[in-house]
């Protein structure tokens, strides 16, 4: 009986394993940088493969948009294929542009990407059902 | 001609120029641009005889005949679309932010698909009236709308060529600005002798000179702070075409949505004497070409 469970949780956790990929809002490019509290305009992106630990990262050039930062970030993280996102906070164009493509949020994250990954994996974050902050919050200057 | 009552900061008084300068002078058109906050007509009270609504065109798609090849967000200026392709059987969708969108077509005419077309959306109300001889027009923009510079079109659609206009611009150096200036032959900056106030001169200064618009400065309560506006408007050769005092009366009559002039005839003079100075400063400025 033990044996059965075992297996069937092997092949479950195979099957999330093949495109289990995250995104985290990081400062900087490695997994030591500190995550970016704002999602649209963070400075940049780390996407991370949880059954692999490889990591891509890429800078965020909406971030300079005047406007329209959250839906294009939204739209360049589905265009990844991730599953989730680990961030501070998300506005309200970029929440319904995750959410609309069934991507998790995750905000309320801190500390460093490499920290974030481990609580993410940890299950210690919740998922946003609705955006935490409002739109241009991520500006310079606010 | 047309003048346009400009200021990098805010409460200025924009408005208590261009309303006595509008009532000292005969054959006058006045165009309230501020659309956020009109507020020329407190002072005016003008009979409004016509209100025309104002709209954008903002996309629709017909998810029917799109194939979600991304098209029209990678052209959108204003990253007001996201196009989800959908994959594993899911459904692609097409995202659209209208708050964000300047209703300028990119997305409908560069659409492989023909899978846009453009609906209507009200953003806010032109008011056309007049008051005694003055005419008069201005914009009300919808609350929660955030896109004024379609709206200021608008209002400036009503620009009558055989009157002398003057425009009530918003605020700022950004986009409603420019939109509200643009194509007017003379600006006057209305400014105040504190640090705010130059500031925000030097950048409205910026802007003017980039859209080459002849312009000259008011220095508004000009009794208080210090003279930094008026030493940076020697060093930069710019003519101060006015001096308003710091004084209880104009307050007073502000408040009671009078305008000086109504109250005080000498005010008059002082604005006439202005318009005759923008005069003379642009046909200078006309004669260097």
């Amino acid at each position: 009986m033990r044996v059965k469970i075992t297996a069937t949780v092997a092949v479950v956790i195979k099957e999330e394993g093949i495109s289990m990929k995250i995104c985290i809002t990081s400062e900087d490019k490695t997994l030591d940088s500190k995550v970016d509290p704002r999602f649209g305009r963070c400075q940049n992106f780390i996407f991370f493969d949880t059954d692999t630990g490889k990591f891509e990262a890429q800078e965020n050039t909406n971030a300079q948009f005047q406007g329209g930062a959250g839906i294009q970030s939204g739209q360049l993280v589905v265009s990844k294929g991730v599953k989730a996102v680990l961030t501070g906070n998300v506005g309200p164009n970029a929440h319904q542009v995750l959410s609309a493509a069934g991507v998790s949020v995750f905000t309320g994250v801190s500390g460093t990407v490499k920290e974030a990954i481990d609580g993410y994996k940890k299950g210690q974050y919740k998922a946003a059902d609705t955006p935490t902050v409002g739109s241009k919050f991520g500006m310079p200057g606010k | 001609m047309i003048i346009s009552i400009v200021s990098g900061k805010g409460g200025t008084g924009k408005t208590t120029v261009a309303v006595n300068l509008a009532l000292s002078l005969k054959n006058i058109q006045i165009l309230d641009c501020d659309v956020e906050e009109p507020n020329a007509h407190l002072f005016l009270k003008p009979r409004i005889k016509e209100e025309v609504k104002a709209s954008i065109p903002v996309p629709e798609v017909d998810e029917a005949k799109c194939n979600y090849c991304g098209k029209c967000r990678e052209v959108c200026a204003y990253h007001a679309i996201a196009v989800l392709s959908g994959n594993n059987g899911k459904k692609g969708s097409v995202l659209i932010f209208p708050h964000l969108c300047h209703g300028c077509g990119a997305c409908s005419l560069l659409c492989h698909e023909g899978a846009i077309k453009e609906v209507n959306k009200e953003i806010g109300v032109v008011e056309i009236g007049e008051k005694d001889h003055l005419q008069f027009v201005d914009g009300r923009l919808n609350v929660g709308e955030a896109m004024s510079p379609p709206l200021i079109r608008q209002v400036k659609r009503y620009i009558n060529p055989t009157r002398t206009v003057i425009i009530d611009a918003p605020p700022g150096t950004s986009c409603p600005v420019i939109t509200a200036v643009k194509g007017s032959d003379f600006c006057v900056l209305v400014t105040e002798p504190t640090p705010f106030g130059l500031n925000d001169l030097i950048l409205a200064v910026e802007v003017l000179r980039k859209l080459k618009i002849p312009f000259g400065v008011i220095i508004n309560r000009c009794d208080i702070g210090d003279g930094k506006v008026e030493s940076y408007c020697k060093q930069e050769d710019i003519p101060i075409l006015m001096k308003i005092p710091f004084s209880r009366e104009i307050a007073v009559s502000y408040s009671e949505g009078v305008p000086i002039v109504k109250k005080d005839g000498s005010y008059q003079d002082k604005f006439i004497n202005l318009y005759l100075n923008i005069c003379g400063i642009k046909n200078e400025a006309d004669s260097s070409y």
